[in-house]
């Protein structure tokens, strides 16, 4: 995992986005955290920083936090320019300060995307994630109307590959970590994991053109396949899903297309 | 046509306009270059060659014009989602660390606009002969090559140029094939070997030539066509 | 006025009291229901898929949640499965047995009626996820799979890799999304209810915190649900998530909802010890892990040895050695007890001595590094991010930790709580899983409450209170009801004292830890009792709240659920103290035989419910008796 392992603490300095509000003019402060003991997670450090900062009658960090264990999607930030910091497959909460060396400078700022407007400090409004889910990362099946769990076989490795999709915690450390602010990884992510099942084929082309119009329409940036979002995520979602999120696409514009053309001689 | 509209809108509509215009393109340049290297077998063979692709009239021309239907929309695409990537990043990051990202890939759209410079001159250069002016032919391709390689910025322009070429190709080739979504999923893809080979090939083989020529390697023709070196002595390009 | 604490469990033989309810309940008419408006607290299982499953049929719904997203309630985190009683492994599993191991899991301190609709519910949550497109394990031949978990000798648990939890939520989340798409539902994330708005009686809406512009403001309706989750953050250091809190629960019962239960806490027996004062939340290692690990600790007190260089001969495998019949996978009351036991035995490992080890050396040897890390690849790595260690080469070290809180407010069978109009669903209840939960039977709980039962027992109520009066937001209740809320948070800013807000908090949660945590005693529940008032008066004098209400403040929301833990644990010593026996999570040590917990059912066999009587006053006890008609009760025994 990297890191001293010294198990000695460490003194280091922060470097954090500060911004009062949404559309408040925000600046980068700095911040000396002492004492850090490298079993810390990333997390508990800010809260350490945060309790001197109280006590001083400063107002704290604000961030983003809930679960604490990687998996709520909760928390999320540029950690020395790396979206959750140094460690790979690691949420921001999961990241322990044994990744740093003492003396370290760190620079922590929010997830920079338009579609995601920072609302205090690190803290930023996701709310276009669920409208993408919204616009079709479903399947329309009302409560009672199941039949047997084990009715439709599954393939084990199309069940295999719907999970590895949809471990998606909807964070943001993709969009954050794209150049093109794209958040093509999020949303490929669920058409693939809807995609790879059975239960997931009468939507199956509705559901790429809704979400991926809906994508757009939020004014996330398109891919140009840097693959940094792959880098960064947290759960290691492929951008080969983003491969099948253009299939998925094109196959059901031109099957729309033949829909109408069909509509329109009927 | 609605629908069109739809895709195009798109993100990945464009994308997917881009990496067909984009493959179509490479494939243009690969007989491209193939043909040109044709060079170094001489005057006449090279002059043939040109006169081949003149003597199809109306296809070379029905080519000239998907090229460049092509390029357009590849442009446009370009353009457009490059302005669409600028809006979704209005602030950027104090300190930012790429990880993965190739070089080829964060130029793309740099080596772009280097290449949409390129093609404007090379056709001032080579098709309508505005350089070099006095002593360019419209039969004499072969001519006119030795007469524009003899100058060393040309030279160093063209060098450039097909460097860019070859990164743009490189993360072209095989993003075109993950836009288009046809990639199957794989640790060690071979459309990403492919594409190397594309990129080294490409721009192995259009390098050469202007660095062939200038080093005199491409020697240029015996006979009349040799005062062509000679401005003064030259009769005007066209009529 | 003692409440009435009337089950309403219906008449008849145990397995058809479900369907003969469920034909007798009265319904609404499908136009009348998109007349009723109804407001869905929380958006993890159980608010989720209740929101959905009533936006579906017609209601108008509001759902709130305090994360950014429904995505994000911490039902998120369970990791290991989901029961049901499906018996697709023809191993002996059925209704009846997944009711009955549930009723003895929750040592006989269920109401049977419950848990037995429960049990029935639950193979049709299994086919419901299926079809929403949870991405459950599946066998080559494209059947589900089924793991094994505590407190069963079947496999029914049906899991999606050590993601259950969120595949579920997700399932739900997306049910309830698609119902935001189609304008059913209102959704208010970043929204914290602060109190119940009772009129005539009844529960009629909600006040709430708008969490980024501060905005307090009320939400009226025909009919409420909490399903706001469970109270384990009072002990501060929990595997609950760090905004998990009791304050839509504390003030619905500050507002006139009975408080069942509130000492049945459990403990999980395998979580990552802590490393720090630091410390800022407790990482569970899903029980499925002892499925394949051995629990040990060394047989010799202080033997510091690194844990390879003790031989098989001088290491104790308590679990096995006390229960052979169910070994490592004994209950979690039990296994957590165990762990406790040996450590205050001086035979603990790791720093502090708070620690056993959990083996996977002969799982490794048995089917391979590979399979292993196919089972808990992603546990392990979680492991050792936290700790630095590589558990397949060194055992893990585990230590109990508050997890889940069975206490709640109390329900009916209908999940009404003691407010008409107030439903309370999941781990806010108080209902299913007595005095100890189960593993993977909490979110067959919650999915149970929100998918299956409410959207029947709320057109009841809704049908049967078809005279109610709309209510204006101007009748006095409503009006005094949001000026309290106000008056209440800018009294927490107002004190500008010395203490934050967590370092209260982590002192309210060593009092619980010590006095209410594992094993409980008259003396020191009484000393609690002294000890949790004089912090709250320290609270409320000298805690420190910077920055003001009408901004994104989290030290304000902080503060507010602080607050009411202060309060709530107060409520959970003296119910624990109360109850002067040994039961599931509830261990009194007075209470003991051989080392087991000694139940005295004479006594104690009810559902200790508490009423608010007003601030300062001592709350009263109601009991609800619990027959079992089904079950022979007898002394739980997993040897």
């Amino acid at each position: 995992m990297g890191g001293t392992g010294s198990g000695k603490p460490m003194n280091l300095t922060l470097h954090v986005w500060r911004q009062a509000g949404p559309g408040a003019a925000g600046a980068m402060r700095t911040y000396a955290a002492t004492d850090v003991s490298p079993d810390m997670s990333f997390l508990e450090m800010l809260d350490v920083v945060n309790e001197g900062l109280v006590a001083r009658g400063e107002p704290p960090i604000a961030f983003d936090h809930d679960c604490r264990e990687g998996i709520c999607g909760s928390c999320g930030m540029m950690i020395n320019g790396q979206a959750h910091g140094p460690w790979k497959a690691t949420t921001t909460c999961q990241l322990h300060m044994r990744a740093f060396s003492d003396g370290d400078e760190i620079v922590v700022e929010p997830w920079r995307a338009a579609p995601f407007p920072v609302i205090k400090d690190l803290v930023v409004d996701r709310a276009a994630f669920d409208r993408i889910i919204q616009a079709g990362g479903y399947v329309s099946v009302n409560t009672g109307n199941a039949v047997d769990g084990n009715a439709v076989p599954v393939p084990k490795t199309d069940a295999d590959a719907a999970m590895d999709a949809a471990a998606c915690i909807g964070c943001g450390a993709c969009v954050a970590a794209c150049p093109n602010g794209s958040a093509s990884l999020f949303t490929a992510a669920k058409i693939t994991h809807l995609g790879h099942l059975p239960q997931g084929q009468p939507e199956r082309h509705r559901r790429a053109l809704r979400m991926v119009t809906q994508m757009d329409l939020e004014h996330f940036g398109g891919c140009s396949l840097f693959g940094e979002c792959q880098q960064a995520c947290p759960k290691e979602i492929s951008i080969d899903a983003i491969s099948r999120m253009n299939r998925d696409f094109v196959v059901a514009s031109v099957m729309q297309a033949e829909e109408r053309q069909v509509a329109g001689a009927g | 046509m609605n629908m069109f509209a739809a895709f195009w809108r798109s993100t990945i509509g464009k994308k997917v306009v881009m990496a067909v215009t984009g493959v179509l393109m490479i494939a243009f340049v690969i007989g491209h270059v193939s043909g040109n290297l044709l060079v170094f077998r001489g005057a006449e063979t090279f002059n043939r060659y040109a006169a081949l692709l003149k003597g199809v009239g109306g296809l070379l021309w029905a080519a000239r014009l998907g090229l460049l239907a092509a390029l357009v929309l590849h442009v446009t695409a370009a353009y457009q989602l490059t302005r669409a990537a600028a809006a979704a990043r209005p602030a950027g990051y104090a300190r930012r660390e790429p990880q993965v990202s190739t070089w080829a890939s964060r130029t793309m759209r740099w080596g772009g606009m280097l290449l949409f410079v390129f093609i404007g001159l090379h056709l001032a250069q080579f098709t309508f002969g505005w350089f070099d002016h006095a002593t360019f032919s419209e039969t004499d391709a072969y001519s006119n090559v030795m007469v524009g390689f003899r100058n060393p910025w040309w030279v160093l322009f063209y060098e450039v140029s097909m460097v860019a070429l070859g990164f743009h190709l490189f993360h072209g080739a095989w993003a075109s094939v993950r836009s288009l979504g046809v990639a199957r999923p794989s640790g060690h893809p071979l459309h990403r070997r492919i594409a190397t080979l594309i990129a080294v090939g490409v721009w192995l083989a259009f390098s050469i030539i202007p660095l062939g020529v200038y080093a005199g390697i491409a020697k240029p023709a015996a006979g009349p066509d040799t005062t062509a070196a000679l401005p003064a002595a030259a009769p005007p390009a066209t009529p | 006025m003692a409440i009435d604490l009337n089950a309403k469990v219906p008449s008849g033989p145990l397995a058809q009291k479900w369907d003969t309810h469920r034909f007798e309940m009265k319904l609404v008419n499908p136009a009348n229901k998109r007349k009723y408006k109804v407001l869905v607290v929380g958006s993890g299982l159980a608010g989720a898929s209740a929101a959905a499953s009533l936006a579906e049929l017609g209601y108008q719904v509001n759902c709130y949640c305090f994360q950014d997203s429904p995505r994000r309630a911490h039902s998120i985190a369970a990791q290991g499965g989901i029961n049901a009683a499906k018996n697709y492994q023809n191993d002996g599993d059925s209704i009846w047995r997944l009711f009955y191991d549930t009723i003895k899991g929750g040592d006989f301190r269920a109401r049977e009626a419950n848990v037995y609709r429960l049990a029935q519910i639950s193979v049709n949550i299994i086919d419901q996820c299926v079809a929403q497109g949870v991405p459950f394990a599946r066998e080559y031949g494209g059947t589900l799979s089924n793991r094994s978990f505590g407190g069963a000798q079947v496999s029914r648990t049906f899991y999606a890799r050590g993601q259950t939890g969120q595949q579920l939520l997700l399932g739900a989340y997306q049910a309830l999304e698609k119902e935001i798409a189609k304008g059913t539902v209102r959704m208010f994330p970043r929204t914290e209810m602060l109190d119940l708005v009772v009129v005539d009686g009844r529960a009629r809406g909600i006040v709430v915190r708008d969490l980024v512009t501060g905005a307090i403001d009320t939400h009226l309706a025909d009919a409420v649900l909490l399903a706001t989750g469970g109270y384990g953050n009072v002990f501060y250091l929990s595997t609950n998530a760090k905004g998990s809190n009791a304050t839509a629960i504390w003030r619905a019962h500050k507002r006139g909802a009975a408080f069942a239960n509130p000492c049945y806490t459990q403990i999980h027996p395998t979580c990552i010890p802590q490393s720090g004062e630091y410390q800022s939340k407790l990482t569970l290692m899903s029980e499925s892990l002892r499925n394949d690990g051995r629990v040990w600790v060394p047989k010799a007190k202080g033997d510091t040895r690194a844990p390879d260089q003790i031989p098989d001969a001088e290491r104790d495998y308590y679990l096995e050695r006390k229960y052979p019949s169910y070994g490592n996978l004994s209950p979690r009351d039990i296994a957590s007890r165990a762990a406790k036991e040996v450590c205050d035995e001086g035979r603990g490992v790791g720093p502090g001595g708070l620690g056993v080890y959990l083996d996977f050396r002969d799982a490794i040897q048995r089917v391979g590094k590979d399979k292993v890390e196919e089972r808990y690849g992603n546990l392990f790595e979680m492991y050792q991010r936290i700790t630095d260690e590589d558990p397949y080469r060194v055992p893990m070290r585990i230590y109990p930790a508050v997890h889940y809180t069975m206490g709640g407010l109390w329900v009916d069978y209908n999940l009404m709580s003691t407010i008409p109009g107030l439903f309370v669903l999941g781990e806010a209840n108080f209902s299913d899983h007595g005095a100890n939960r189960l593993g993977a039977s909490a979110l067959m709980q919650g999915l149970a409450d929100g998918y299956f039962v409410i959207p029947y027992t709320l057109g009841d109520y809704l049908a049967r209170s078809a005279g109610m009066a709309p209510v204006k937001a101007d009748v006095p209740e409503v009006k005094a009801t949001e000026a309290e809320v106000r008056a209440h948070n800018d009294r927490l800013l107002g004190i500008k004292g010395k203490r934050t807000v967590s370092s209260i908090h982590r002192e309210l949660g060593k009092v619980m830890w010590d006095k209410c945590g594992m094993a409980r005693e008259k003396s020191g529940l009484e000393s609690a009792l002294g000890s949790i008032p004089a912090l709250r008066e320290e609270f409320w004098r000298n805690v420190t709240v910077p920055g003001s209400g009408v901004e994104l403040n989290q030290s304000l929301e902080h503060a507010g659920r602080t607050a009411d833990f202060l309060e709530l644990g107060e409520l959970m010593c003296r119910d624990a103290l109360h109850r002067e026996e040994s039961c599931g999570g509830h261990f009194r040590v007075e209470h003991q035989e051989a080392g087991e917990a000694k139940r005295d059912d004479a006594r104690f066999c009810y559902v200790g419910a508490w009423e608010y009587t007003g601030a300062g006053k001592a709350p009263a006890l109601v009991k609800e008796p619990l027959a079992f008609e089904n079950v022979h009760l007898a002394t739980r025994s997993y040897k």
